[in-house]
């Protein structure tokens, strides 16, 4: 994992990450609609989690609040002992800068900025030198196996190449968790074995917990465990399958 | 400092588009520092200091008349080393369209008090001789194919001729130069004889238009102006003496209130350049939503949101706003050397400092709506595309 200055873990007793009767309702006019219907799950550290189910099942939903990008309407949500479902938008931000690397399916890199320069975004917000941070992102790059294409664009990158750029950004600041929202979804079959291999890596040799929300149960093999959830309750917990 | 390369990635993905906006900025702080320059020019108090040659000309205003009988109070007046006097005619050659300044003076003096208009001695007589006679520049001479015993006649516009007719006709005896180039706009001036026009005219006989006075002290200068003045305090054509640069501004300032007008002209530009890059910067972030989505997701939180989408404002509108003014500095020596020194303008620190803030208050208002809507985006929305 690329160095960053002080990325110490919390001493955790029990899961990572802790999940107590979580409900979300969404109000659209006089609608009132419930994503989630109290959940309760624990996340071990270092666990390679698979959340799947059809659409509007509520993994999207759940991968949010998990990743601190949405707050439950109910109950409690814990990661590395913080309750962060109590935290307020800009200690969300800190906290997510710090603590969560994020993986999203259409990549979402910056167009403007080369592969280096958006591997360097989180690290802005962090205290490195330039020089640091430009290090830190070419040991990224090159654990992606994209050290060559630092200078490129987005667009001169093929989808997997990007992807794998977005996973170098989502690890450069070692985070505690890796959250993945359909990373294989828009890419060929070859791209998405090759993303799901480095993403599995990563949970294996650098321990990294993840969790993944995807559709496809070939992507869900490379999890060692897979939870289903289908209208906002999670109806069946699988074994490890990695 | 760290984020300036989000900030010119942000500027420069579409480059085409900020590039025509960089354009537009600039080419509205040009415009206002062109005009700023010319409202300052107009607006700045004159001194007399330092300066040997004055007008008097009535206090009321310029179109005002004074006795010809004030001449010899003026010559009189201790520290004044010489005078002449001239008038406005405003006549006008075959089409209204060709307007250069027509003034009757009296020759000798008159030549004597500008040594920088340089006549042949022969013409110079010729002049003074000949009561019907005119002298013009030479660029006014090379614009109308004038030569030496042409007839030119003009049309008065204040003045018609006694004789009934509605054209004076004036013959061309001399073609004088500028002796430094800086002065050619002097040469687009004609010249007559203040008798023939005072002969011919059917009003205002027994005045003139201005009184032109040479000082002995140019230091003392202030002293003369005053002394001048106080000698037609209460009475029925009471003066004011100031320097020639503030002659001709009062006559410039004669087609309105300057600086009312320069200021209408830089609201109207300033307010199209707000609609113009406040536009741009509202598409440029509905295009960037999922973008900053993407950079709040990471971790920048909402202010830091705010902040980076009103510096991209702030920033276009300071590359160019300064864009403009330094092309405003650098025009402004080259019209005040194409206009002869008549045009005597240049961009005072004032203006800067003026320029500066508008760019500041321009890219704040345009900047804040996109911003705010930037800071109050919710993550899980704008990645959603809704």
């Amino acid at each position: 994992m690329p160095e960053t200055p002080s990325a110490v873990r919390p001493d955790v007793r029990g899961p990572l990450v802790a999940i107590r009767g979580v409900s979300k309702v969404y109000e659209r006019g006089r609608q009132r609609i419930e994503v989630l219907h109290h959940v309760d799950l624990d996340i071990p550290e270092g666990d390679f989690l698979a959340l799947m189910g059809p659409s509007g099942s509520g993994k999207s939903t759940l991968l949010n609040m998990i990743a601190g990008l949405d707050l439950p309407s109910e109950g409690t949500l814990s990661v590395a002992g913080r309750r962060i479902d109590r935290m307020s938008s800009a200690e969300l931000a800190r906290w997510r800068a710090a603590h969560v690397g994020f993986v999203f399916q259409f990549y979402n890199l910056l167009p403007a900025l080369s592969a280096q320069k958006n591997v360097e975004l989180p690290l802005l917000l962090t205290r490195l030198s330039a020089v640091r941070r430009r290090r830190n992102a070419a040991v990224a790059l090159d654990l992606v196996g994209l050290a060559d294409r630092a200078s490129h664009k987005p667009s001169e990158l093929s989808g997997g190449q990007q992807q794998r750029v977005a996973i170098a950004r989502a690890i450069v600041s070692d985070p505690t968790l890796l959250v993945c929202d359909e990373p294989t979804g828009d890419l060929d079959r070859h791209s998405a074995e090759e993303v799901l291999m480095l993403l599995q890596r990563l949970n294996r040799d650098y321990g990294k917990t993840m969790i993944m929300v995807t559709h496809d149960p070939k992507a869900a093999e490379f999890a060692q465990r897979v939870l289903h959830l289908d209208k906002g309750t999670l109806v069946e917990q699988a074994g490890t399958s990695a | 400092m760290k984020y300036l390369p989000l900030l010119f990635a942000a500027l420069m993905r579409k480059r085409t588009r900020t590039l025509l906006t960089l354009l537009s900025v600039a080419a509205a702080f040009a415009l206002f520092g062109m005009l700023d320059a010319v409202r300052v020019a107009f607006n700045a108090p004159q001194s007399v200091i330092g300066i040997d040659r004055l007008i008097t000309s009535s206090r009321l205003s310029l179109i005002q008349p004074l006795p010809y009988a004030d001449l010899a109070r003026i010559a009189s007046t201790p520290g004044v080393k010489a005078v002449t006097y001239a008038s406005w005619f405003g006549g006008i050659y075959q089409d209204p369209k060709n307007f250069f300044p027509n003034f009757p003076v009296e020759p000798e003096s008159y030549l004597d008090m500008y040594p920088e208009l340089v006549l042949p001695d022969v013409q110079r007589q010729a002049f003074i001789k000949t009561r019907t006679g005119a002298v013009v520049g030479q660029s006014l001479a090379d614009l109308f194919g004038w030569k030496v015993g042409d007839k030119i006649p003009l049309r008065p516009t204040i003045y018609p001729h006694r004789d009934g007719g509605d054209v004076w006709t004036f013959d061309l005896v001399g073609i004088f130069k500028a002796a430094q180039p800086e002065l050619r706009g002097s040469e687009k001036q004609m010249l007559f004889n203040h008798t023939y026009f005072d002969e011919g005219r059917e009003i205002g006989q027994g005045t003139v238009g201005w009184y032109v006075v040479r000082v002995e002290d140019p230091a003392r200068a202030d002293q003369v102006a005053q002394a001048i003045d106080d000698q037609f305090d209460n009475s029925a054509f009471e003066t004011r003496t100031q320097s020639e640069r503030e002659f001709q501004l009062s006559f410039a300032k004669q087609i309105g209130d300057i600086g009312l007008i320069v200021t209408a002209i830089m609201a109207a530009v300033f307010f199209t350049l707000v609609l113009l890059t406040g536009n741009t910067m509202a598409q440029s972030i509905r295009e960037r939503i999922p973008e900053l989505a993407v950079l709040k997701t990471l971790g920048f939180t909402n202010r830091a949101v705010l902040v980076l989408v009103l510096s991209e404002a702030l920033v276009m509108l300071l590359i160019g706003g300064l864009l403009g003014l330094v092309l405003a500095y650098l025009a402004l020596p080259i019209i005040g050397e194409a206009s002869s020194g008549q045009l005597d303008v240049a961009l005072q620190p004032a203006s800067w400092t003026l320029g500066l803030g508008l760019m500041l208050a321009i890219g704040t208002l345009v900047g804040l709506p996109p911003a705010l809507k930037a800071m109050r985006l919710r993550i899980v929305d704008a990645l959603a595309g809704r």
